[in-house]
């Protein structure tokens, strides 16, 4: 190898061969990602290789974790112009057709993830190569951030591998490995890490035709075909996401359907569509919850903290579904309860995340072994982390901590999954309180992202901080929570759901009240959510908070739970269920102003938040609006709560909520959070 | 602790602890678990339990008769799927039914030479899943099949396919047939019976108080080594499934004769039933006992293997047994409680008979006079494999770690566990607690 020339972010090589390197190694970074300085130099490098004409070109990272990531993703939140956003799409599109235009064979030689202008660059080569193991993961996942492809993306993945298959990639923004990657036709050669330089070094000599979509994948792209598809796209995109409050997809779907087989007029429209999206309120707050999502990753980075071994106590549905995700995750664990037979329906709901999650038999089956069944309870002892997941009785969690904490290990952490009992009504039981800290994971544990990490008065900051890491380390988001009535989440999301059930007390349908806040941009309406929980359950929780509150909890409610009504499980709530389906009303919104409905939901969430604000459950803002985002899916095109209310205005918000205080009654009376939050 | 030097001849090999599942029986389809799916459930909780991590072990032994294709050398996958980490090495060990026996042997060798201090060994079967293969014909016809290269040739071969080439070939029946001798295990029973005048209702008695002895066991709660199993499915196995407290005298004789058809008298409700499960016996050198503060079970004292003619396999015991009473200078009422496995409730009695006849003590065992018979309120106190079942590496482990516990609970010194050997050979193994 000799070396030919340099720049800040890249190097390039020749071999015997006369093929040509190019590492990328962004400086100061420990992920390669695409800005302005890196196009420049880019293009420079592009230009000289060029006149160089080597018998081929290959594109690989010295990065150890991937190829490239994508965009800088902060660059956007300097972007507040249409033409500013223009002319650096134009600037990465121009980088792009320079490499596509090289008259010698091209290959990206790629490893972990290409994502994004990672994978749009790799589409300006002939070739992919991408190394065979489930962390290399390419895809276009702009449509998660409010925006789609933008420098050629699209443009290129559409010829390559039809319309069909090129906006599933493309409209579910999902990443795929390199063996799918194979099978679609977007990558030439997967092999493992000792074959990738050869297999790259083959291409370029060898030179075979590039992959060719099939006659089937073309036809997609066919113009008569394609108003059909668009339509079917469409279809499918509304199950998911609203046009009004994600545009993006739509917006592809519309350049595909006018452009997808004239190259350049897509390369235009693509950055003419996304110089739009990338200055509009849903993919500024997308690109804010993504950031939010860092904020609370770093909250857990203390990579001192290696815990092997965790112990859960509790095998019912947190208990024994917290078990299976740590084992899933690479720990240890064993999962006590009192007897084999409640233990086995946890090992049972195990496998079956292990099979949906795993797929090959051999991780299967690693994953079975590293959870161990254990109703005698002798993972106490080996255990790094204990964590305990019994029923809520201070009195009962208190005579186990009593019991188990001698056989502790002397630094292992003691965490509860309490939902609604101070940490100081439990750490009294403990001969070192210091060790006890809450993780608050949410139900369905796969499903939920968010752990609140509960801190006690006698939590210490190690303590809290390996919670953390810990948290990090099973792949879950920590928010940081102090130890008052329902935390976080659950405070502000029962204001919400009582103004349901009370809604639904006045006669208004229950598929009504849903449709109010889905329109909104709720994942699940309040009324499904709560039969969902279990009305039981919203009905202890409600009581809690009500105690500590001063609120009251509906009448109709307690009815529901009296007369045996709890929810999906149960098979009849505020709605009917049949084989754990909801039974579809037919009820008609139409009658119903579903803005005066949403506006009562809502309002009493955003007083409950600026309620918890006031009273520092979090520690600001942000963390406030991640924890409603990952925690309950708060409508994350609108950034959270907190960021919702500057929207709107606080002002705005505070006089509806007086309106309502008047009309409704005293729950509506706005927190004295309010004043600081106006004269801010 | 430990003066007397073991058999093996160095340090003494002491027994920390054990586990086993609870031995499945097989309901004529494969059963819920793989052999090395037993392995782990049964090691898991002994391994967690103990104040010492997995890959402080020395080395893991386990035997097993008939692997699964994709369980070679099942010591090593069963240790690496137990968390004892790349650098224990491990290895797998086959005496046929004594391949249980034999890893407790082989594990005693090591400690005892100082090449190891802490060792895994133990014994698991699946024998629901023994395979079931194509016959030779079909072998070939595959064989042809694949080299045809053109279609004229592959339709040939095609043509040639009969309905007998699907007649499969039943891994287990022929696992549990001597291939010198030509006889099946059960066949080798009715031999010894025939020889030593048991009779159907001897063997159907003896059958039926197994039956009843595992129950009350399983009733008291003297089985405490067993350790439940989960499956995927939500179900907990927690005993073993093959016993009939219910059994009676007047159902065991209305099963026909399996072996010897008609008039045989060995059926399936006298032998050892076919069965899943696993069994682990934790092993320590005296040092390794006191560096980890470790409970001692007992000692391995010595053991024996012998070799007899394999038409009479179930005597096996007897040549096994008498070597290390006569080297230690024991008989029998020195012996406070036995183990003898029961492949067949036939082969059983015949070693009973045996042990005490003048005739056989004398010519096959070199003896003057005869032992002292073995008193049955001593042998399989809880039941034996009639009740328990025979997963065949399994069982040699399980007696040894049973009568441990049987010991521990009679507050006794000596027991002596053994069994009877497919191919012509018993085991036996003397233990102590101290």
């Amino acid at each position: 190898m000799t070396e030919i020339t340099a720049s800040t972010h890249f190097h390039v090589e020749t071999d015997s061969d006369n093929i040509a390197w190019l590492h990328f190694n962004k400086a100061d970074s420990s992920t390669n990602v695409l800005n302005a300085e890196v196009f420049d130099q880019l293009d420079q490098h592009l230009a000289e290789i060029a006149r160089l004409n080597p018998r081929g070109l290959v594109i690989l990272s010295d990065k150890r974790n991937g190829f490239i990531a994508g965009a800088d993703i902060s660059a956007f939140t300097r972007i507040n112009h249409t033409d500013q956003a223009l002319a650096f799409l134009r600037r990465g599109q121009d980088v792009f057709n320079r490499l596509e235009a090289l008259p010698f064979p091209t290959v990206a030689l790629i490893h972990g993830f290409c994502l994004g202008g990672g994978t749009e660059l790799s589409l300006a080569c002939r070739y992919r190569v991408t190394r065979d193991d489930p962390g290399t993961r390419m895809g276009l996942p702009e449509v998660k951030l409010g925006i789609h492809p933008g420098w050629g993306g699209s443009a290129r993945l559409v010829p390559l591998l039809g319309g069909l298959k090129a906006m599933d990639l493309i409209l579910s923004g999902r990443s795929i490995d390199g063996r799918s990657g194979k099978r679609l036709g977007l990558v030439d050669l997967v092999v493992p890490e000792r074959h990738l330089r050869a297999a790259a070094r083959k291409l370029v000599l060898e030179s075979p035709a590039p992959h060719q979509a099939g006659w089937l994948d073309r036809l997609s792209n066919h113009a008569l075909v394609r108003p059909l598809l668009a339509r079917v796209f469409r279809q499918q995109v509304g199950k998911r996401a609203n046009k009004k409050h994600y545009p993006s997809p739509y917006a592809m779907i519309d350049i595909w359907r006018r452009h997808a087989t004239d190259k350049p007029r897509m390369l235009e429209a693509e950055a003419q569509s996304l110089a739009q999206l990338v200055n509009g309120a849903t993919a500024r707050n997308l690109v804010r919850v993504f950031f939010l999502q860092e904020q609370l990753k770093s909250l857990g980075k203390d990579k001192s903290y290696t815990p092997q071994y965790v112990h859960v106590i509790g095998a019912g549905t947190m208990g024994g579904d917290i078990a299976a995700w740590c084992a899933f995750r690479g720990f240890r664990v064993s999962l006590q309860d009192q007897s084999p037979e409640r233990i086995a329906p946890a090992i049972k709901r195990a496998h079956t995340l292990f099979t949906r999650k795993l797929k090959t038999p051999a991780k299967i089956t690693a994953a079975m072994d590293r959870l161990l069944p254990d109703h005698k309870g002798a993972g106490v002892e080996r255990a790094d982390i204990v964590i305990e997941a019994i029923f809520e009785d201070a009195d009962v969690k208190r005579s186990l901590y009593r019991d188990i904490e001698p056989r502790m290990k002397a630094d292992a952490l003691l965490a509860t999954n309490t939902s609604s009992i101070p940490l100081e009504e439990l750490c009294g039981a403990l001969l070192r309180p210091d060790r006890l800290v809450g993780l608050h994971f949410f139900n369905p544990v796969a499903m939920m992202q968010l752990v609140e990490v509960v801190v006690g008065h006698a939590t210490s900051p190690v303590v809290t901080a390996r919670a953390m890491a810990f948290t990090r380390q099973i792949d879950r988001l920590p928010l940081p929570v102090t130890s008052t009535p329902g935390f976080l989440v659950n405070r502000i999301l029962m204001p919400y759901l009582m103004e349901a059930v009370q809604l639904e007390a006045e006669g208004v349908p229950p598929a009504v009240i849903d449709k109010a806040a889905t329109d909104f941009g709720m994942p699940m309406g309040p009324v499904l959510l709560a039969d969902t929980v279990g009305l039981d359950i919203c009905l202890h929780v409600a009581e809690i908070l009500a105690s500590h509150f001063h609120a009251e909890v509906p009448e109709s409610l307690k009815k529901q739970v009296a007369d045996g009504h709890l929810g999906r499980k149960s098979g009849h709530g505020f709605y009917q269920y049949k084989k754990g389906k909801v039974v579809k009303s037919t009820a008609r919104t139409g009658n119903w102003n579903l803005e005066d409905i949403s506006n009562r939901l809502i309002d009493r969430l955003l007083n409950e938040a600026v309620s918890c604000l006031r009273e520092h459950v979090v520690e600001n803002k942000d963390l406030l609006d991640a924890g409603m985002i990952f925690g309950t899916g708060f409508a994350p095109f609108r950034g959270g709560p907190m960021q919702y209310i500057d929207a709107v205005g606080a002002e705005t918000v505070y006089r509806q909520l007086q309106g309502l205080q008047t009309l409704r009654g005293e729950r509506f009376a706005p927190d004295p959070g309010w004043n600081t939050l106006i004269h801010s | 602790m430990g003066e007397q030097p073991s058999g093996w001849g160095g340090r003494p090999v002491l027994v920390v602890d054990g586990s086993r599942t609870p031995y499945l029986k097989a309901r004529g389809k494969p059963g819920p678990f793989s052999a090395a799916d037993l392995a782990v459930a049964a090691g898991q909780p002994l391994l967690a339990r103990q104040p010492f991590a997995p890959d402080d072990l020395d080395e893991v032994i386990l035997g097993c008769v008939m692997p699964s294709e994709n369980e070679a050398n099942i010591g090593r996958v069963a240790a690496l799927r137990l968390g004892c980490g790349e650098r224990v090495p491990a290895w797998t060990v086959q005496r046929n039914c004594a391949s249980g026996m034999q890893s407790i042997d082989s594990a005693a060798h090591n400690i005892a030479s100082g090449r190891s201090s802490l060792v895994l060994a133990g014994g698991v079967e699946a024998m629901s899943r023994a395979p079931i293969l194509y016959n030779d014909t079909m072998v070939h016809w595959l064989a042809a099949m694949a080299s045809a290269r053109t279609l004229p040739a592959k339709l040939k071969v095609l043509g040639r396919l009969r309905p007998g080439h699907f007649k499969p070939v039943i891994a287990l029946l022929h696992g549990l047939t001597d291939p010198v001798v030509g006889l099946s295990m059960g066949q080798t029973a009715e031999i010894l019976a025939h020889r030593f005048g048991i009779t159907r209702t001897m063997m159907d008695r003896y059958a039926m108080r197994s039956h009843v002895r595992l129950a009350d066991a399983h009733k008291n709660g003297l089985l405490e080594e067993i350790e439940v199993l989960y499956d995927t499915h939500g179900h907990i196995y927690d005993h073993d499934n093959g016993v009939r407290p219910d059994s009676s005298l007047e159902k065991l004789a209305t099963l026909r004769p399996v072996f010897d058809k008609p008039l045989g008298n060995v059926t399936a409700g006298n032998s050892a039933q076919v069965t899943d499960g696993a069994a682990w016996l934790l092993l320590a050198s005296e040092e390794l006992v006191s560096r980890h503060n470790l409970p001692v079970l007992g000692q391995l004292v010595d053991s024996q293997w012998a070799g007899l003619d394999p038409a009479q396999m179930g005597l096996g015991p007897c040549y096994a047994m008498a070597p290390i009473l006569q080297r230690h200078g024991l008989d029998t009422p020195d012996i406070d409680f036995i183990e003898i496995n029961e492949a067949f409730a036939a082969q059983v009695l015949a070693c009973l008979a045996a042990w005490k006849d003048p005739e056989f003590c004398a010519k096959e065992l070199g003896r003057e006079s005869p032992f002292t018979a073995i008193d049955e309120e001593r042998l399989n106190v809880d039941g034996g494999a009639v009740a328990v079942g025979h997963p065949v590496g399994s069982s040699g482990a399980r007696i040894v770690l049973h009568l441990l516990k049987v010991l521990q609970r009679n507050n006794a010194r000596r027991g002596m566990a053994s069994l009877c050997i497919g191919g012509g050979q018993g085991g036996a193994m003397l233990i102590e607690r101290i």
